[in-house]
């Protein structure tokens, strides 16, 4: 039986010989992105804006009449409510605002939350309601307090851990991956104003996760490579190990892609933007596994001695005292 | 490498087995089969935005809890000095803040006072409740001590759960949970609930209700401007009564207060057709009850619910039977609540809804039919890519694979857990990442090969060197995966649950199960050449 072999035997890819480039580009991105997520700010959902969202399905429609609604629910003064088809075409999403001011006030979204519906279901028939997520601004602030901490905690304990497991290079070299990975999906919810849930920080997480399997893989053949290859100089090394892994990485990018596509294409819209997050994540964490996590450990000087036992001085004695120099 | 002794192939199948066992009745569950009786056991359940209904978070505010305790505390200082022998006389009473200060005309009570306040101070509990000062020799200051405020608010949220638990029972909703959260929060979870804002309006309000007699002295025009006589007070009329918008004058004492009920329906009155509340008073309040009536024939009294007035009727005649009558504007709905809510007793202290999910049944089961065939087809794809790649190491992956999800559906079942939306994502996920440990070590096993080595040589190299990298990756996943089950909430810590049992069983089946099957094979076969 011949075997489908998706990466050709013995490949010898130079993709360290573009790392200057890439990096220059992965930087500028890295700034591009913090820079969107300053201005641009990033579109927080009910999770972490507080205020209210409901889903409603118009049962006797093709579609959601969204301009009226959107008329109707602007009447009750809450700002522009942001109004979006979800899922079905007479499904929609409607988002409201907490009013400025109202972040102290623990009732206030649940109030919103009872007029919106009120009015949609004064003005429209057979409407049903699918679900409904009301969030004060305290909770709110909470949760995105906790988010930043589960985000750099992550971060600094998988650093920590390859450190302990590697070297302190590596530490350093899978905390930028992780930073630029981090960075990049912000910049693109940022610049594409996607909504920003809970949802989207496991996203993250999951993508860290996953980013890290590959800054690993990769990182332990170069472990390997360093001990077997004394003498090859490191950039040589480095490309040897990804070239070595290369049919890996290729190989399960593309089960998880595969895994995931039925989910994106036609699973719950509830979960769109979790897994769309995820998808993309793939591709910027094994990008970064390559271009930013391998070429950092050229800068940080990481030499084949990084791995051998240093000679500790009764390692010494006693080899003088066997008498050999 | 071969050698799997026969202890060690027991332990594996009877480990793999047993949790993949215990996922049967959550898969008949979900699939809506019957299991025979011997065959029942722990399901895994299915979060809300699945199963649908509604999660609700409340919250007290700890302050309200001081102020009624100073509220109360006033009340005892002048029982307590008022009905000393002989009696102790006080003046300038304030509260301030966390404080209680009034001044004793003779200071020479001053060692009297002290020990008439004694038990207040102490309290019953194990922590002095107040600490009582002495400034210029006669003014008393007594201040809320913090652990006897923070007894007092511990001990208002359990009574304001035990509250809330049984308004929600008398609605009859099935399997509700209700817990504690913290210093102030209560989480209360409905499953298959479709109108929260029912359910918000039954928590929301403290349901305090009272009997105060109306003012008769009180100038109409006085009340309209909120002017009240001396020992009267002001009370608004409620939104949904006859009369919102006006005021009436009460007696601030000599009421009778709505915690000394034995029952409360919602009912209809035969002659108005009106909707009512029909309540009992226990023997004592009936008592009281009683003796308020026959003493203020024809003379109007106010009832009062959360400080708003729902009507203010007339005593026709003594009510001596323990029973009355509550009417002013109520609906089914709105008298069928206030019963309950009469029923289950007063909060002590207000809720505030402060967060609220609700899914409609209807989007949880379509979620649920959605994922599940996102996620068969996925899995499909990923066992086809796996065969058509790997051969028969291809088909050991896509074993362990099945294993794998049985033991994640079997663990969580067995350990409690919720499945939620964000969870089935973390399925999927974790059958792609389960595959890369297969991947590994196939690739592995292949460059093995390609450098010469033997069969069984390579094999076990392919294992060894892979297992490495197999291990720093699942290590720093689950650190990942631990972190956001710490931070994350709700539905969300789902995906961590299954992002986490995924990664332990992943190692276990496409490491060590793949391993014995592939052993078995080679030991059985002795092949000389592979096709990885």
């Amino acid at each position: 039986m011949r075997l489908l072999k998706l990466v050709p035997e013995d490949t010898n890819i130079k993709f360290l010989k573009w790392r200057m480039p890439f990096y220059v580009v992965s930087i500028l991105l890295i700034i591009a992105s913090w820079g969107l997520v300053l201005t641009q700010g990033l579109n927080f959902g009910v999770d972490f804006a507080g205020g209210q969202e409901v889903r409603v399905t118009f049962e006797d429609r093709e579609t959601a009449p969204i301009p009226e609604l959107r008329e109707r629910l602007g009447t009750l003064g809450f700002g522009e409510p942001a109004i979006q088809r979800f899922g079905d075409a007479n499904s929609v999403s409607i988002r409201i605002q907490l009013p400025e001011g109202a972040e102290e006030e623990p009732g206030a979204a649940n109030a919103i939350g009872e007029q919106v519906v009120s009015q949609i279901q004064s003005e429209f028939e057979n409407v049903r309601r699918d679900a409904n997520e009301t969030v004060s601004g305290k909770v709110a602030g909470e949760f995105r307090e906790r988010s930043v901490w589960a985000l750099l905690g992550a971060m600094l304990a998988i650093s920590l851990y390859i450190w302990v497991r590697f070297e302190w290079q590596f530490g350093v070299g899978a905390l930028f991956a992780l930073f630029h990975d981090v960075s990049l999906t912000l910049g693109m919810f940022a610049l594409f104003q996607m909504e920003f849930s809970l949802q989207i920080i496991a996203a993250i997480l999951a993508i860290i996760g996953y980013s890290l399997n590959d800054t690993i893989v990769v990182y332990d053949r170069i472990r390997e490579n360093l001990k077997k290859y004394r003498k090859m100089p490191l950039p040589e090394l480095l490309d040897l190990s990804v070239n070595e892994t290369l049919a890996r990485t290729v190989m399960t990018s593309l089960t998880l892609l595969i895994a995931l596509l039925p989910l994106l294409l036609f699973g719950p819209a509830s979960l769109f933007g979790l897994v769309a997050a995820i998808t993309v994540g793939i591709f910027i964490g094994t990008y970064s596994s390559v271009y930013m996590a391998a070429p950092i450990l050229i800068w940080l000087g990481v030499t084949s001695d990084s791995f051998v036992p240093q000679e500790t001085v009764a390692d010494l004695q006693d080899r003088k005292a066997r008498g050999e120099t | 490498m071969l050698d799997f002794p026969l202890w060690k192939r027991i332990t594996l199948w009877v480990i793999t087995l047993g949790f993949a066992f215990a996922a049967l009745p959550s898969i008949a569950g979900l699939a809506g089969l019957d299991l025979p009786d011997s065959l029942e056991g722990p399901e895994i359940n299915l979060g809300l935005d699945l199963a649908g209904g509604s999660h609700i978070l409340l919250e007290a505010d700890p302050s309200q809890v001081a102020e009624q305790r100073l509220e109360s505390a006033e009340e005892s200082v002048r029982d307590l000095l008022a009905n000393a022998e002989p009696r102790i006389a006080i003046g300038d009473l304030s509260t301030l803040d966390n404080q209680l200060s009034f001044m004793l005309e003779n200071p020479s009570d001053i060692d009297r006072a002290r020990e008439e306040l004694r038990d207040l101070i102490n309290g019953t509990g194990l922590v002095a409740e107040w600490r009582l000062d002495v400034v210029d020799g006669n003014r008393m200051v007594l201040t809320q001590t913090e652990q006897g405020l923070d007894e007092a608010v511990e001990g208002a949220m359990e009574s304001a759960t035990e509250v809330v638990r049984r308004r929600i029972d008398a609605l009859g909703t099935r399997e509700p949970t209700i817990i504690r959260q913290g210093d102030s929060r209560i989480v209360v979870q409905v499953p298959g609930l479709e109108d929260p804002d029912a359910l918000k309006a039954l928590l929301g309000e403290t349901a305090e209700l009272e009997f105060k007699l109306v003012d008769a002295n009180a100038l109409p025009s006085d009340v309209a401007q909120g002017i009240a006589n001396p020992g009267s007070e002001i009370v608004p009329y409620a939104e949904d009564s006859d009369f919102a918008g006006q005021f009436e004058a009460v007696r601030r004492l000599g009421g009778i207060r709505g915690d000394r009920l034995t029952g409360a329906q919602q009912g209809v009155n035969p002659q108005t057709n009106e909707t009512v509340v029909n309540i009992q008073f226990d023997p004592q309040g009936g008592a009281r009850f009683a003796q308020l009536s026959t003493e203020n024939v024809g003379r109007r009294f106010a009832i009062i619910l959360d400080d708003h007035v729902i009507s203010a009727p007339n005593f026709n005649e003594p009510i001596l039977g323990g029973a009355a009558q509550i009417s002013g504007g109520f609906t089914t709905e709105t008298a069928n609540n206030l019963a309950i809510q009469l029923r289950s007793g007063a909060l002590p202290v207000d809720l505030t809804v402060i967060e609220e999910r609700t899914v409609g049944p209807d989007l949880g089961r379509d979620s649920i039919v959605k994922g599940g065939i996102a996620m068969a087809v996925g899995s499909l794809l990923v066992i086809a890519l796996m065969i058509a790649s790997y051969g028969r190491f291809g088909v050991y992956a896509t074993g362990a694979l099945v294993l794998n999800v049985l033991m994640i559906l079997g663990i969580m079942a067995l350990i409690n857990s919720t499945l939620t939306l964000p969870g089935i994502a973390g399925f999927v996920l974790t059958i792609g990442a389960a595959v890369d440990a297969n991947v590994l070590i196939n690739e592995r096993i292949r460059e093995e090969r390609k450098r010469g080595r033997r069969v069984v040589a390579a094999v076990e190299n392919g294992y060894k060197e892979a297992s490495r990298a197999i291990y720093d990756a699942n290590i720093t996943n689950f650190i990942a995966g631990a972190l956001l089950l710490g931070f994350g909430s709700g539905p969300v810590r789902g995906f961590a649950v299954v992002l986490i049992i995924g990664l332990i069983t992943t190692v276990f089946t496409a490491v060590f199960i793949t391993r014995m099957w592939v052993a078995g094979w080679l030991r059985a076969k002795r092949p000389t050449e592979i096709t990885v």
